[in-house]
């Protein structure tokens, strides 16, 4: 099989001269010079938890910047009816999630009280009925899926001749209902929401013991209670007339829909089109509303972006100083090193939380709450870093080409710029960005124990926001669970990025940790 | 060593003196709170001040600080809340409770923290170990907060397994099971961090360990795998894991002031926060002092064990 090879006798024209007119040369490199940054980059590349950390990051910064400016509301928004309502996204509640949709459990009353506010409204506020018992004295009681926006129903409004004239031609001009007769008084002491704005409904039961049980007519609605006049402008509401408002059986009896009072008029409106005509959008809070109707996502954009901010601006001067401290402890060493080290080991003793406290009972009245936070970050921050600069600085400055250099005639500051200090710079920007998370958290841990203040009428800050919801946490979990998320997220991948840029720096610390 | 250990310790009270002095002129500068007027004699309480020295020149009160610390160890009385009680008794009586939480909490997390992150290493790049490294970098990122408001949420409101508020003395005694279970979901929050911290931690360390030659000469010795684990490797890696769990160890005495404050915990950390929001500016000297000391000294602690644990590692050597 195998061909005998006769190496000894190759005939001579099978030979060929190789290269007879070519230039011996090298030939040039095709392929570009991979230098320290490309490397890494390289690296981090290939890291696919940190580059999956790294566009978390984008997404949540994005998130913090563009929020704030095509949301609806701002941080000193407040709504007092759309208080503690559940999240909820337009698009997604068709399909039955997303939806602001509570589990409730009420008796009779309640029962009735949520249903003839679907009836009134024409929206659905009770879901789905979901289950029917009887307690052992006999009273039922049901448990219902209720939207939060919905059940809130009607309120009553005092408005001044000129709002109420100018919400009458809204309603003229869109056809939407907005104001609803006023109701006749009741004499229960039973009252649930707004004050008793939803009680349109005639009652089982007149007494001031009444639980609020309601009458059904033949078809098993409810019987409307409107106070009726002769006067069909009766305060001079000249508008749209709700249905079944069409003068009586005598053709002279009227609903009221406003009453004139010492300001202007008191009129009852469907809060869901009011809040539409005050604020020129539908409520819906993606996710939700605290206890002062704020509205969650956009407060939670603001506070974002204000940990970003003082995260990123602390974590920048630290750099700064943490590096040429760093440098002139590493370089110089000897006695400066010594006294340089024993200040910043004596500034490190402080625990943050005094220096934060001193900074704020001194300064915040002066330079104001924000200043003072970076101040007191930025006075221990930077030790850290200058331990890092000043590690990486003893590594190098004894090696040959620093010496190369000094041999040269470099100058110091030539010799710590531009020869040693961009062979630390790996180090000190992983360090930078590790440090960014611990700011983030202090920040939200001194606002959550009101050392700090944050909270003002158009700032707002995430440890604020939990500490806001904290008495909640049983009722509403909602107003807690989005800033915890969100920091959360933040938190993870901030140290993921800061791992793989670190992994990516110095592939031989890999694994290892600081 | 012992030279080592006494410079230390020299270098330590000179830094707390430091600290001390700074904070003391720093908060003397700040105007005395205003007395609250509400049925109380306001010139008594002037009186009282007067004569406390608080309108002596600083460099005076400071001396008097000192001298009062020096021969009757007295810190000062409560000005603003515990009113005229001593603040160094208040402080000891509030310490048990912050002790307590701690103690147990790590006394759970550590073997917890250094079974899985031994587990992790002996698996090491196998499924076991990439689901633990990755929930360590999830609990060590995710502040400890939102662990607490989970727990609270999920195992106070939700299952109602545990209580939402600390047992009081007069029901159950510090150390009873009672008070233990109404300490549990603290100790929970607490413990997250801790066990995860270890993990991370011992599993470096161990594989780090587990790759050595003595290693392999042990098993070709003829050491069984567990054999060589347990009498070579984990012995070795203590060295570094030790120092960490001596200084978490110390780390309880400072506690920690968001977990206290969520749980209601009447311990230093809580004491602190209401000083600082009252302004109470003898109770604040007090706990800044004693927090800046365990910090220093836990500094200390670590460092010496490291020379104690393994004498190879020189301290105070020049190199």
């Amino acid at each position: 099989m195998m061909e005998e090879r006769n190496l000894m006798n190759i005939p001579e024209e099978k030979f060929t001269f190789a290269q007879r007119d070519a230039r011996i040369h090298d030939t040039k490199l095709e392929t570009k010079p991979i230098g320290y940054f490309k490397d890494a980059w390289l690296r981090f590349k290939k890291n696919k938890s940190a580059v999956v950390a790294f566009s978390l990051i984008v997404i949540l910064l994005l998130f913090a910047i563009i929020v704030p400016f095509v949301s609806h509301y701002d941080v000193s928004f407040r709504d007092g009816f759309y208080k503690t309502v559940l999240p909820k996204n337009n698009f997604f509640a068709q399909f039955g999630i997303w939806d602001g949709c509570t589990k409730k459990q009420e008796s009779q009353g309640g029962y009735d009280y949520l249903h003839a506010i679907g009836q009134e409204t024409g929206r659905t506020v009770v879901v789905k009925d979901i289950d029917h018992t009887v307690d052992a004295n006999g009273l039922p009681y049901y448990t219902m899926k209720v939207d939060s926006y919905a059940m809130v129903g009607f309120t009553y409004a005092n408005l001044s001749e000129k709002d109420y004239n100018a919400l009458m031609d809204y309603q003229d001009q869109t056809g939407v209902q907005v104001i609803y007769p006023l109701q006749q008084t009741h004499k229960t002491n039973y009252v649930m929401g707004n004050a008793g704005a939803n009680f349109w409904y005639k009652l089982k039961n007149e007494d001031a013991t009444s639980a609020g049980e309601a009458v059904y007519d033949e078809n098993g609605n409810y019987i409307p209670n409107y106070i009726t006049s002769e006067n069909k402008e009766q305060a001079n509401y000249r508008s749209l007339r709700i249905e079944g408002d069409n003068g009586g059986e005598d053709g002279n009896t009227w609903y009221v829909y406003a009453q004139k009072n010492q300001s202007g008029y008191k009129v009852r409106v469907d809060y869901f089109e009011y809040f539409r005509y005050k604020n020129g959008v539908e409520p819906e809070f993606y996710f939700g509303t605290n206890i002062y109707g704020q509205d969650i996502f956009t407060c939670l954009a603001a506070g974002a972006r204000l940990s970003f901010l003082l995260a990123f601006s602390v974590s920048l001067v630290n750099f700064l100083i943490g590096a040429c401290y760093g440098a002139i402890e590493g370089y110089y060493g000897g006695a400066i090193d010594i006294i340089m080290e024993r200040i910043s080991d004596i500034l490190n003793s402080v625990p943050f939380i005094v220096v934060a406290t001193l900074f704020q009972m001194h300064l915040a009245n002066k330079v104001g709450v924000l200043p003072c936070l970076l101040f007191a970050f930025v006075l221990t921050g930077w030790v850290g870093m200058a331990a890092r600069v000043r590690m990486q600085f003893y590594r190098f400055k004894g090696q040959e080409y620093v010496l190369a250099a000094r041999t040269l005639g470099a100058s110091d500051a030539r010799l710590i710029f531009k020869h040693i200090f961009p062979n630390s710079l790996g180090t000190i920007i992983t360090g930078s960005v590790l440090a960014i998370p611990g700011v983030i958290f202090s920040e939200s841990m001194l606002s959550y124990l009101g050392i700090v203040n944050l909270e003002t009428s158009s700032l707002t800050s995430i440890g604020t926001m939990l500490s806001n919801g904290q008495g909640y946490l049983s009722t509403f979990p909602h107003i807690i669970l989005f800033p915890a998320l969100f920091i959360s997220i933040l938190e993870i991948s901030f140290n993921l990025f800061g791992n793989g840029l670190r992994d990516a720096f110095n592939p031989s610390l890999r694994g290892a940790d600081e | 060593m012992t030279k080592y250990v006494i410079k230390r310790i020299l270098l330590m009270f000179l830094t707390l003196f430091v600290i001390m002095t700074m904070c003391f002129v720093l908060i003397k500068l700040l105007p005395l709170p205003a007395v609250r007027e509400m049925g109380r004699d306001v010139n008594l309480i002037m009186a009282k001040r007067e004569q406390m020295g608080y309108n002596k020149p600083i460099m005076v009160q400071y001396f008097l600080f000192w001298k009062s610390i020096v021969t009757a160890w007295d810190w000062g009385v409560g000005e603003q809340m515990y009113e005229g009680l001593s603040v160094w008794n208040v402080l000891i009586n509030k310490l048990p409770y912050t002790v307590l939480v701690n103690l147990y909490s790590i006394l759970i997390a550590i073997p917890l923290g250094l079974m899985l992150g031994i587990y992790a290493a002996l698996k090491k790049n196998r499924w076991q170990d990439h689901l633990i490294s990755t929930l360590v970098v999830v609990f060590i990122s995710v502040p400890s907060y939102v662990y607490a408001f989970l727990v609270q949420y999920l195992f106070c409101f939700r299952l109602g397994w545990f209580p939402l508020t600390l047992e009081s003395l007069d029901n159950a005694s510090l150390f009873s099971a009672k008070m233990f279970r109404s300490m549990f979901p603290a100790i929970m929050s607490l413990g997250f961090g801790v066990v995860a911290g270890l993990t991370r931690y011992t599993r470096a360390e161990l594989s780090e360990v587990l790759t050595g030659d003595y290693m392999l000469l042990a098993r070709t010795k003829g050491l069984t795998k567990a054999q060589a684990i347990s009498r070579h490797a984990l012995r070795n890696a203590m060295v570094v894991i030790l120092p960490m769990i001596i200084g978490e160890f110390i780390g309880i005495l400072g506690g920690s002031l968001i977990i206290e404050n969520i749980f209601a915990i009447p311990g230093i950390g809580n004491l602190y926060i209401s000083s600082i929001n009252v302004r109470d500016y003898n109770f604040f000297m007090a706990l800044t002092v004693f927090y800046t000391f365990i910090g220093l000294a836990s500094g200390i602690i670590i460092d010496i064990s490291y020379g104690f644990i393994d004498p190879r590692i020189r301290m105070g050597s020049k190199k």
